[in-house]
């Protein structure tokens, strides 16, 4: 598991990559909650567009982040889910709370926009 | 002759597997089952709908059951008639009251973050799934879903 992060415009882009289970979501919370703390959770934007495999505990790390950065008055966006992880999307309901974009572009527009 | 032999094989195969309660082995524990699984030929989504799964009941195992203290994880995979058996059990703390863990959003470890979805991905990416628990001696996650229709596969 791993994950590069870049700021666009104030809004910090985690590209996240490899398996999002349980083990791996342990290690990177803290590490996207570091780095929002220095873009004072103004927006953040999840792209799965590296994820091989989710579980709840993917749900779990987003919703965690969700309550943290509109807590604080920031907006959050998810983009570029794959196929293989629409299924637990979808399952889930987290696309009722958190919006879905396509493109990584369109999601950091939305999240400033906002 | 040859046709026979594999498909006795494939209609009774078995592997098991067990590890220490550590979060590492979840990632372990789903591509071993996937690996098995293999042998029915499954699709790029009915491996996908397994490994979660597997790593649903395995997660719950190492956080609820052990509640992250060492212990040991077993793991059980049978294929019967182009379907796949995983049984996963723990000797840990066990449900109180499973209806109650099986409610979509239910979660006892709020400060987790858990998001309290992983039986209902479980029931929902398996065909059926049993849980047998006993408070204060552990549980037991009986899980079974087709790969290949019986005709498709003899």
């Amino acid at each position: 598991m791993a994950m590069e992060t870049h700021i666009v415009n104030g809004v910090l882009v985690v590209r996240l990559r490899g398996e999002l289970d349980h083990h791996a979501v342990e290690n990177i919370r803290n590490d996207i909650e570091d780095e929002l703390a220095k873009t004072h959770y103004r927006g953040l934007v999840l792209s799965f567009r590296g994820i091989d495999f989710m579980d709840s505990s993917g749900l779990g790390l987003i919703l965690g982040r969700y309550r943290s950065v509109t807590g604080r008055n920031g907006k959050m966006a998810l983009c570029e889910v794959t196929p293989a992880l629409r299924r637990i999307f979808e399952l889930s309901g987290i696309l009722k709370v958190v919006p879905m974009h396509d493109t990584e572009d369109s999601a950091v527009r939305a999240v400033k926009e906002a | 002759m040859a046709q026979d032999w594999t498909n006795a094989v494939l209609q009774e195969n078995y592997m098991r597997l067990q590890f220490p309660s550590r979060s590492e082995n979840e990632s372990l524990a789903r591509v071993a089952v996937s690996a098995f699984a293999m042998q029915l030929d499954p699709t790029v989504e009915q491996l996908t709908e397994l490994k979660t799964a597997v790593s649903e009941a395995v997660t719950n195992a190492i956080i609820h059951g052990y509640e992250n203290m060492e212990g040991e994880v077993r793991l059980y995979c049978a294929i019967h008639e182009g379907a796949i058996e995983v049984v996963v059990e723990d000797d840990g703390s066990g449900i109180a009251d499973v209806e109650e863990a099986r409610q979509p959003l239910y979660t006892s470890r709020p400060e987790l973050e858990r998001s309290g979805m992983g039986i209902t991905i479980m029931e929902n990416f398996m065909d059926e799934v049993v849980i047998d628990s006993i408070p204060g001696k552990g549980t037991k996650v009986r899980m079974r879903k087709v790969i290949c229709r019986t005709s498709e596969c003899q």
